[in-house]
């Protein structure tokens, strides 16, 4: 980085230390309404909805392909979601290692 | 990716906030796009923070949609008639201080049936939480204007647009003598949860209007489309202003783009409490 680009950009101190959450996504299908809220809200854009529908004929979020370690657990497709048929938990170490992610 | 390979994903069953509520009756009879679940999510949410144990909260509901949030908690609840939910859990509070009573209902119930008990709750001070779901109309019986319309906007009994003046909640609230006034959106979920948290703990009446999405019927008569499309104008317009001083100008009007809806937690104040 050049002198002149440095005065520009501030980074955090602590970036390097800083550590992003992982979070696994669990959905209770038979609850959903397809409201929406979730897919729209979801900050990495982890959601899409199923090409199935539940017993009442909605189609419900699932993890889109490829997005499979893109949650950061921030919880808000939990706390938005009326029917409580959505929430993340932070990953484990087994769930790292299921998914292939470096466990540091 | 279909479901049957979702082996990366399991389907879950429960949901970890289910044991503050009735989860045998999940999914709820609630419409797709209403927030009246997320109110209620956000109450579970609050009353796990709140550090009390379940058999020291009460939630009374009055009728309505909102009316039926008492059915969904997992504490001592109770449904009571149209309007008089405020009475009733002002009998509870009361009778026994220790309990911490939360009143979850409608704009509908809470101001226009129930509009005198709210102000006389309020003048008094009683000990209780005031959750307001405030969709904007009577939703559950077909969506005619209530007190909360807004002027210009259409419901089943106002085809040409409401021309009366609706009433703006926190204001009234305040006037009428309430320890803690806040407004939020369904939107504002952490923001809720933490005014509700501060109801709980506040020795006084607390007054939340919560502004809430109604797609079926508010929404259908509005070209509001879905619940999404109600949620992204609150996103759009809200701005948040805690502490305001200027609440008699904190009108929402849903109609003119150009007009912000004010949310925050306006009001903190210690007043003598009716029971001390």
């Amino acid at each position: 980085m050049s002198e002149a680009e440095s005065n520009v950009r501030r980074e955090p101190m602590d970036l390097a230390k800083a550590q992003v959450p992982v979070g696994r996504v669990h959905i209770i299908s038979e609850r959903c309404k397809q409201c929406n809220f979730c897919i729209n809200y979801c900050p990495t854009k982890v959601l899409e909805y199923s090409p199935e529908t539940n017993a009442k004929g909605y189609h419900f979020p699932l993890v889109a392909a490829g997005k499979e370690t893109s949650c950061v657990h921030c919880r808000f497709c939990d706390l938005i979601c009326p029917e409580l048929a959505i929430f993340t938990t932070e990953m484990t170490d087994e769930d790292k290692a299921e998914f292939g992610i470096d466990g540091s | 990716m279909s479901a049957t390979e979702q082996i990366i994903h399991p389907a879950a069953t429960v949901h970890p906030i289910d044991n503050l509520l009735r989860a045998d009756r999940f999914p709820h009879i609630l419409c797709p796009g209403c927030g009246i679940g997320t109110v209620i999510h956000g109450y579970a949410h609050a009353i796990a923070a709140s550090g009390l144990s379940e058999d020291r909260h009460v939630c009374v509901s009055g009728i309505g949609c909102s009316g039926r949030a008492a059915g969904y908690v997992n504490v001592d609840s109770y449904h009571s008639t149209h309007g008089r939910a405020l009475p009733f859990a002002l009998g509870i509070a009361v009778h026994k201080p220790e309990l911490n009573v939360t009143v979850i209902s409608g704009d509908g119930d809470l101001t226009a049936i129930g509009g005198n008990h709210l102000i006389h709750a309020a003048r008094r001070n009683v000990n209780l939480n005031v959750i307001c779901i405030n969709n904007f109309n009577y939703g559950m019986t077909g969506g005619q204007v209530g007190p909360t319309t807004p002027v210009g906007a259409k419901g089943s009994t106002a085809p040409r647009g409401a021309v009366e003046q609706p009433f703006n909640l926190p204001y009234l609230a305040k006037a009428t003598g309430a320890a803690f006034v806040a407004r939020w959106t369904v939107l504002h979920v952490r923001e809720f949860q933490d005014a509700v948290l501060r109801a709980m703990n506040k020795n006084g009446f607390s007054f939340i209007e919560v502004l809430a999405p109604c797609p079926t019927s508010f929404g259908r008569a509005n070209n509001i489309g879905d619940g999404l499309h109600e949620v992204e104008i609150y996103r759009e317009r809200c701005v948040i202003e805690n502490g305001a001083q200027n609440l008699e100008e904190l009108d929402i009007d849903l109609i003119d783009a150009s007009k912000p809806i004010t949310v925050g937690n306006f009001v903190d104040i210690d007043r003598k409490p009716f029971i001390e």
